[in-house]
């Protein structure tokens, strides 16, 4: 995880493209300029950056499943549930299915689990669209590489 | 007024908290009802659920921008709960 450039997740630990299903796991950094502020003398991981590990794992089962012809960006989040505090250093396990693909979006549900414990869970709208330029295209399967999601897998079998 | 058409009705009703006695058939999703894009994704999604379609947005989207359709085609109630019935008999065909 690199809080600062908004890398949420560290690799991609199952794709399912079958049942629709993929997982990733994340470690929060010991440290990070984040902490300063959130909290002084008290850090915890920001509700909202789990909610985008949860986007980020849902956004990256939709560009798998349409073979990165194109790109989901977040739109809604619905039933978020922040159950329980995540500290620095603590191993994340995110969960996602998709629920629903729809003509130019997806629903999904998400959810975080640490050592067992489920920490946090969403229901996800993301709009799929047309990459806005090859560049962003390009960066994304870089992205993908980083994370080792492997999308050409499908097309060739 | 058909099933279909109450369906719909309900759904838009119970997604946008709009007072069900003021969706009318001739109702506009979006120029009547002020139903935003972000809003109709929902409506969309509980329309597929409940009919076990898939509502082509994109391309009436298209069509629209295109100039080949016009939004009444597919926003005004009467005429999405035809569309509708159309897209649910193509497939049981």
């Amino acid at each position: 995880m690199r809080l600062e450039y908004f890398q949420l997740i560290d690799r991609i630990v199952d794709l399912n493209l079958a049942g629709r299903t993929i997982s990733s796991e994340a470690i929060v950094p010991t440290e990070s300029t984040i902490f300063e502020g959130h909290f002084p003398g008290y850090p915890l991981m920001p509700g909202v950056l789990l909610i985008e590990a949860m986007a980020q794992t849902s956004g990256w089962l939709v560009v798998a499943m349409n073979e990165f012809k194109r790109m989901p960006f977040l739109a809604a989040v619905k039933e978020a549930k922040l159950r329980t505090f995540v500290i620095p250093g603590q191993k994340l396990i995110v969960d996602v299915s998709l629920d629903h693909d729809g003509s130019g979006y997806a629903i999904t549900k998400a959810k975080i689990n640490c050592a067992g414990n489920l920490i946090c869970d969403a229901t996800l709208t993301l709009r799929v669209l047309d990459f806005p330029n090859p560049e962003m295209e390009n960066e994304m399967r870089k992205n993908a590489v980083r994370i080792g999601l492997k999308v050409e897998a499908r097309a060739d079998g | 007024m058909s099933s279909t058409y109450d369906t719909i009705a309900n759904i838009i009703a119970e997604t946008c908290d709009i007072p069900r006695d003021t969706i009318k058939p001739e109702s506009h999703a979006i120029n009547d009802l002020g139903i935003d894009s972000l809003d109709f994704l929902d409506i969309a999604f509980a329309i597929d659920k409940a009919f076990g379609i898939k509502l082509p947005l994109e391309q009436w989207t298209q069509e629209v921008n295109d100039g080949k359709a016009t939004t009444d085609q597919y926003f005004v109630l009467g005429n999405l709960s035809s569309r509708i019935d159309e897209l649910v008999a193509a497939k049981g065909a």
